[in-house]
């Protein structure tokens, strides 16, 4: 016991001796916007507080939208956008860290293995209800949608010019991995994901297949070439006009964001890496949970 | 009745610690309902009825927000529960107290503690993996009310179960023994006399049950498929207000925002209510 006290003793003030040697250096960033942006921000502020003792990084979701918003009232320093900044949001500096493209997924059993956009139309808007019309066999489609106010809805229905209201769903789901159980336990399900997650998943024997859509095939290979036209780039925005050291902080942030430093983090997030692009091209991607 | 004449200094310190943590108690309450309250602030004006309008669905970026569909399902779902778990749970206390044989009883109260210890969110992947796909076998797609009720009734039947068992053993042995003196056979002691005894305890037990399974969330969200539509069969998909709330919470700004927070006061009404009925069974006895 005695010893346990001695050890923390000393630990404390070898940490308080580290904390005032780098208190110079000290900063505070606080991050808020798109849950899909935010685990991956997470993990890059965290290396990033390892490389610069003494700042602190904090992130907190909320929906692109809340991230605009934020950054905009100078709420938060950076905001998290999952999408393209909109013309009227102009005020407003993005950079992308990542891109992210949403896969359509059917059981693995399903014949079917690829679908044009006007049949994925149709068949979320329940003009097509049996796989049998779109060269499959005899099986109700069960039509699995996302929740309300998910990135991967709005880019969804904004891809195929649908609002959320025309969407015929028979089950509506939350995050990526319950979409895929989801598909896995039911042969006539369709889903969509992000693709990163559903190639892992893929590879680890779920039941599932990645349909060709429009005749691209989708991996991440495709996302990273440009090819794949269901994608997103993942943002970074901040105020154009910030000025002081918490920009100037946001700057250095955004930089290591972009850098080489954290590929590793973006892959293990199933995202692909924006300057990475030719190294992914080059060399089929390795499964992202062995990494 | 000596209380305010005799009691001693500690016992008076003790009385103001215990009042003040019951306080404390019950302020964190209050506090929770009115922060809830000062949330939906921003909906409660004249468009709350919107939110009960049968004719509206649940867009709510879309300017149409009914939940009466999810108010159904968080109902249909419980009540489904307990009208299975009732007497399952009632048939297995019996059973433990009065005709078990040890051997078997042993690692049935152990089986059934077992089964009250198991988070939710376990119940919730279970459902998702193997109940809704022999559902979706039988009828697509799976996920939907029925499965919703069984992972339910799986949920609730250990308190079900625990309560009853409770409630048996507070009837006065004398009572049975009286009722064995009269020369009534075992099962007519067990139906007329045992079940009417324990009825304030079952009742309670079933109180306790019912708040659980309305308030229930993961496993809920897991197994229902999560559309909000009123169900026309057993195996429609549906979605609670509980997993409504989980689903968009986090996503949620502005009106959506307080229209969600105005759905967890409909289900504290819902609770309260409860509660009250409770009460109300209690002072009729």
């Amino acid at each position: 016991m005695l010893l346990n006290w001695n050890v923390l003793g000393a630990t404390l003030l070898a940490f308080s001796l580290l904390h005032s040697n780098t208190q110079a250096a000290g900063g505070k960033l606080s991050l808020t916007g798109s849950s899909t942006v935010a685990p991956l921000a997470l993990e890059i502020a965290k290396r990033f507080e390892e490389k610069n003792p003494g700042v602190r990084i904090d992130v907190q979701t909320g929906g692109s939208s809340r991230g605009v918003n934020d950054a905009r009232a100078g709420l938060a320093d950076i905001g998290l956008v999952s999408r393209a900044l909109k013309a009227d949001e102009n005020d407003l500096q993005s950079h992308t860290i990542a891109q992210d493209g949403i896969a359509v997924i059917v059981h693995k059993s399903n014949p079917v293995k690829a679908l044009t956009s006007a049949q994925i139309i149709d068949i979320y808007t329940g003009k097509v209800q049996n796989w049998n019309q779109v060269g499959g066999k005899d099986q109700k489609i069960t039509v699995v949608n996302k929740a309300e106010g998910r990135s991967t809805l709005e880019l969804f229905t904004q891809f195929f010019k649908l609002k959320n209201s025309d969407i015929k769903a028979q089950a509506v789901i939350g995050d990526n991995q319950q979409g895929i159980k989801t598909v896995a336990g039911n042969p006539g399900a369709i889903a969509y994901v992000s693709i990163g997650t559903a190639e892992f998943e893929e590879e680890n024997g779920s039941p599932i297949k990645l349909l060709v859509m429009d005749g691209v095939v989708p991996n991440t290979a495709a996302v990273a070439s440009g090819k794949f036209p269901l994608s997103r780039p993942l943002n970074l925005v901040v105020r154009k006009d910030a000025t002081g050291p918490a920009a100037a902080l946001s700057k250095q942030f955004i930089d290591f964001a972009r850098s080489s430093q954290v590929i590793d983090l973006v892959k293990e997030q199933y995202f692909v890496p924006v300057n990475a692009a030719i190294v992914v091209l080059n060399v089929p991607l390795a499964n992202p949970g062995q990494r | 009745m000596f209380r305010s004449l005799t009691l001693a200094s500690a016992d008076q310190r003790l009385q103001a610690v215990l009042l003040a943590l019951t306080l404390l108690t019950t302020s964190i309450i209050g506090l929770i309902v009115l922060f809830v309250f000062a949330q939906a602030y921003p909906v409660l004006d004249s468009s709350v009825w919107g939110f009960f309008d049968l004719r509206q669905p649940w867009y709510p970026l879309e300017g149409q927000r009914g939940m009466v569909p999810m108010i159904a399902a968080s109902v249909l779902t419980t009540l489904g529960a307990i009208v299975l778990a009732l007497p399952l749970g009632i048939a297995s206390a019996l059973f433990a107290q009065y005709y078990g044989h040890p051997v078997l009883v042993r690692p049935y109260r152990w089986v059934v503690g077992l089964l009250a210890g198991v988070p939710s969110v376990v119940y919730g992947f279970w459902g998702l993996t193997v109940l809704v796909p022999l559902i979706a076998a039988y009828q697509a797609p799976g996920a939907s009310l029925i499965a919703g009720v069984l992972i339910l009734t799986l949920m609730i039947l250990p308190t079900v179960a625990l309560t009853a068992e409770a409630a048996f053993m507070a009837v006065p042995p004398a009572t049975l023994q009286a009722a064995h003196a009269l020369g009534m056979k075992k099962s007519a002691i067990t139906l007329r006399v045992l079940l009417p005894a324990a009825k304030k305890g079952l009742i309670a037990g079933t109180i306790l049950a019912t708040a659980r399974a309305l308030g229930e969330t993961m496993a809920l969200l897991m197994v229902t498929g999560n559309v909000v539509q009123m169900p026309q069969s057993i195996f429609d998909p549906v979605r609670t207000l509980t997993a409504n709330i989980a689903l968009e919470m986090a996503y949620a700004m502005g009106d959506h925002r307080a229209a969600l927070f105005f759905s967890g006061l409909v289900l504290t009404a819902l609770v309260i209510a409860l509660t009250l009925a409770a009460h109300r069974q209690e002072g009729q006895r």
